[in-house]
């Protein structure tokens, strides 16, 4: 240990080099990487199984796959994208990365756990992952029963365990970051003067905690289900089907929130770092973070509003799933009142930040559509549920992830890219996103339902548009692993702060040291604190 | 260590685990004598307070942080939010009188 | 307000480094004092605690539906199961927190020798919970109450599920037995090593919240799954 002293001034991607010491690390800059690299294998796989998805489409008929190679494709690409793509993804990359030195810490809590949390992922996503090899999986990444748990002839077992195991890797994350927050903070470090990227990382965390042991039980459920004939969700012994929906839309609703706070909490960075402002209303945008999390917990039934759920439960869920809609509003309009009268500079952090606006607004805005009863009783299980919570999802949650990644490249690995590129490629994610989606919305409200390889031939027009989309979103996401790569090899190096922005991160070298701080951190201000002072400085 | 909770003597530790035992003996005696629809929120009762005085002097709870406090009754709370809007749907899915349930 | 806030939350930042606890070796890098590692230690035990609360959550949602859709099957299923043997090892259960919360109090003063027969004690209490449990499963298979293709075909289907709960519940709830024997033999290791001092005793405090939940869940199945029709009589 004599050593430290040495290592504290050198930085994380220095000495040691070899993969040994890559796979035993315990530095949370270090655990970042090896899951910013997993995740984007598993969006590259993910993605696979799109293209699949949309090469079908391309026609009316069937003619690609066989209906069920179909069944497993889409079911692999929900699987695949959900639980091993957007639901590691922002917290596990940049919020391992950057929550730590945000707070003035060393690192996480428990870094051990941090560690073990990257490896259960990797077994957990390699179990799932086997089942392609193993007969697939087909029956839609919601497990709906009785199909899974009686009818289908696919590896379901397997493919609940993968997940089930994933899911504590979800919850290590969550715990360790509660507690980095509550208990790592750097002295002055007070919760109003949080970045709010830690406060919407914080509600997740809580999400994560509260919601991931119930899908867990429930998937082992469906496993036992399946292995012991237990009957819990077979109407032939008097079980209800419908209560998997209800104990799996517990998690899997807020898994939303898990998957999109974290992008909120992204954009409240960039949005005062291209703006170079404070965000308007910072205790608003910190609460409604929270109040996304506790209320994302109340509406898990409006996904059951033709599951043969109570109506009276069906008008309570529609009322409480509007009231989500007012603390996003809240964060929509504060960002844009950001940047109102802000120095907003045209530089690619800006085109995300805009484009994540834009698209998450209207994926919000149709999801009120939907929490309507009657208006879903025409558009459940259409194309306009999957345009809708792909403009969350994709629109929103990947819009920032990217808009993220670009913004702290310098900082994670001490290289500048090429902005230019960065700007082209937000552009043609944002044109493809919606050449792709919008046309969805469309076909899900002229009656196109999800989950078919064939349609009539009236929707092909659209469907073309989509696929045609598709490609144009597949390049736009190619080509940052282009030039992101590139800098890796090319690029200028980065000063400490090539945005000018502010927070900790910044005030320590590109790419960080080792123990994060030289001296232990002592915070003065509160976040966000772009005005120039003009005070005399005393002393 | 400063940190740490004090020293509990031993007589409180033992009075606890007396009433646990005392407890379990009542539980079982109360579920024998036919107290009607009150059976179950009797024996519902005498659980919770047996698992308050675990959790309050066996795991510590009263010398806690109040932080800690408060993510034990958050975990209740969020139970309590998966049980009651779980039986909203069941408890009225009788009340449109469709044949079935 | 805002100092109010800080000192209620703040926690960790509120410290000031203890000069000694820096020659701590237990005291790891990241942390500034042996007080902000222990309070961040049952932190985050307590928070492990409320995800155990809804993983077992959700099969007590599973059990108040079923068991208010079909009472009957709850009440005759529940005179199925042995009273005795469940009471006597809820009993058992009690005396093994007793001996666990002796033994971190055993840690907390440094007494070596007591805190192992404690701990050997909770871990004999743990077996011969899961023996007891062990001989009660075997019961109901003789009985053909186990869910599945061979449940008894005499008994109303719905009784099944209030099988299925039953195995699940307790099985799991002894899965959690068995992880908390693997924890204790860690921390005998741990004791018998001399790694634990009255300065430093965390994995035994946190293990000793761990043991005590897994008794607190039993204390709700115990009446629960085998008193539900005790008064009406078989």
């Amino acid at each position: 240990m004599s050593s430290n002293v040495d290592v504290a001034n050198h930085s994380y991607l220095g000495a040691p080099y070899g993969l040994k010491s890559w796979l035993f690390t315990k530095d949370h800059k270090r655990i970042a990487i090896l899951y910013l690299i997993s995740v984007t294998i598993f969006f590259v796989i993910g993605g696979l199984f799109a293209a699949g998805i949309r090469a079908e489409l391309l026609t009316p008929e069937g003619d690609l796959w066989s209906s069920d190679t179909y069944n497993k494709l889409f079911t692999m690409h929900g699987v695949v994208m959900v639980f091993f793509f957007l639901v590691p993804s922002i917290p596990a990359t940049l919020g391992n990365f950057l929550m730590p030195i945000m707070i003035g810490a060393k690192d996480l809590a428990f870094p051990r756990i941090n560690l073990l949390s990257w490896y259960v992922y990797i077994v957990g996503a390699l179990i799932t992952l086997s089942v392609v090899f193993m007969g697939g999986l087909d029956t839609g990444w919601t497990f709906y029963t009785p199909y899974s748990s009686i009818s289908s002839h696919t590896a379901v077992s397997l493919a609940a365990i993968g997940v089930f195991i994933t899911g504590f890797s979800s919850i290590l994350t969550g715990l360790n970051f509660i507690v980095t927050v509550h208990r790592m903070r750097a002295p002055g470090m007070t919760w109003f003067r949080l970045p709010l990227f830690v406060w919407s990382n914080y509600a997740t965390s809580l999400v994560m905690v509260l919601g991931t042991p119930v899908v867990a039980i429930t998937l082992l459920l469906v496993f036992a289900e399946r292995t012991l004939h237990l009957g819990i969700f077979d109407p032939a012994v008097g079980g209800d089907p419908v209560l998997f929906q209800h104990l799996f839309w517990f998690y899997s609703h807020p898994a939303v929130y898990i998957m999109v706070l974290p992008g909120m909490g992204v954009i409240s960075e960039l949005v005062a770092a291209i703006s170079r402002k404070s965000v308007f209303g910072y205790a608003f945008v910190a609460f409604s973070s929270m109040a996304i999390a506790v209320l994302g917990f109340l509406v898990w039934g409006h996904h059951l509003f033709v599951s043969s759920q109570s109506i009276y439960a069906g008008m309570v869920f529609s009322v409480l799933s509007m009231l989500v809609a007012i603390p996003s509003a809240v964060k929509v309009f504060n960002w844009t009142a950001t940047m109102y009268k802000g120095a907003v500079s045209w530089d690619s952090t800006t085109y995300w930040v805009v484009g994540f606006i834009g698209l998450f607004t209207i994926g919000g805005l149709t999801g009120l559509f939907l929490a309507t009863m009657g208006m879903d009783i025409h558009l459940t299980d259409t194309y306009f549920v999957i345009a809708h919570f792909h403009y969350i999802m994709v629109g929103g949650t990947l819009m920032a992830y990217l808009g993220g990644l670009h913004f702290w490249w310098p900082k994670m690995t001490g290289r500048m890219f090429n902005d230019n590129l960065a700007k082209t490629s937000a552009v043609l994610v944002f044109i493809g996103f919606n050449l792709t989606f919008f046309p969805q919305f469309v076909l899900g409200y002229l009656g196109m339902p999800r989950r078919y390889h064939a349609y009539p031939p009236e929707f092909q027009v659209l469907n073309v548009l989509s696929t045609a989309g598709a490609t144009v979103l597949g390049l736009g996401y190619a080509l940052p692993a282009f030039y992101l790569i590139y800098s890796l090899f090319k690029g200028a190096k980065a000063p400490a702060n090539p945005w000018g922005a502010t927070g900790l991160e910044w005030e320590i070298p590109s790419p960080p040291p080792t123990l994060n701080f030289e001296q232990d951190p002592v915070v003065t201000e509160p976040a966000y604190h772009y005005q120039p002072t003009r005070e005399v400085h005393v002393g | 260590m400063s940190s740490a909770h004090p020293i509990t003597p031993v007589r409180v530790y033992l009075a606890v685990f007396v009433a646990l035992l005392v407890g379990t003996a009542l539980t079982v005696f109360a579920a024998s004598i036919d107290m009607g629809a009150m059976n179950t929120p009797v024996a519902l009762g005498i659980a919770v307070a047996k698992a308050s005085i675990v959790a309050i002097y066996f795991m510590g709870l009263r010398y806690t942080t109040p932080l800690t406090k408060v993510v034990a009754v958050a975990g209740l709370f969020w139970l309590f939010i998966m049980f009651g809007l779980s039986m909203s749907d069941y408890l009225t899915r009788s009340w449109m009188g469709v044949p079935g349930r | 307000m805002a100092n109010a806030h800080e000192h209620a939350l703040a926690g960790g930042h509120a410290v000031v480094p203890a000069a000694d606890d820096h020659h701590n070796p237990n005291l790891q890098h990241h942390f500034y004092s042996m007080e902000q590692q222990f309070e961040a230690a049952t932190l985050g035990m307590w928070v492990f605690l409320v995800t155990e609360i809804m993983f077992f959550g959700g099969m007590f949602t599973a059990y108040l539906v079923y068991r208010t859709m079909y009472p009957e099957s709850w009440v005759a299923g529940s005179h199925e199961l042995n009273v005795p043997l469940g009471g006597i090892n809820t009993g058992v259960l009690i005396c093994s927190s007793f001996t666990m919360v002796m033994a971190v109090r055993c840690a907390q003063l440094g007494e070596k020798a007591k805190q192992i027969g404690y701990i050997l004690a909770t871990m004999v209490f743990g077996v011969a919970f899961l023996g007891i449990k062990a001989y009660e499963y075997a019961e109901k298979f003789h009985h053909h109450l186990v869910p599945g293709p061979h449940f008894n075909p005499a008994l109303p289907r719905s009784e099944q599920i209030f099988f299925a709960l039953y195995f699940m519940l307790t099985g799991v709830h002894a899965a959690h037995m068995i992880v908390g024997l693997g924890i204790m033999t860690t921390i005998l290791v741990m004791t018998l090593r001399n790694r634990f001092s009255p300065d430093y005793y965390t994995p035994v405090e946190i293990a000793g919240l761990y043991w005590h939940f897994v008794d607190i869940v039993w204390i709700f199945l115990f009446p629960l799954l085998y008193l539900i029709g005790y008064h009406v009589g078989a």
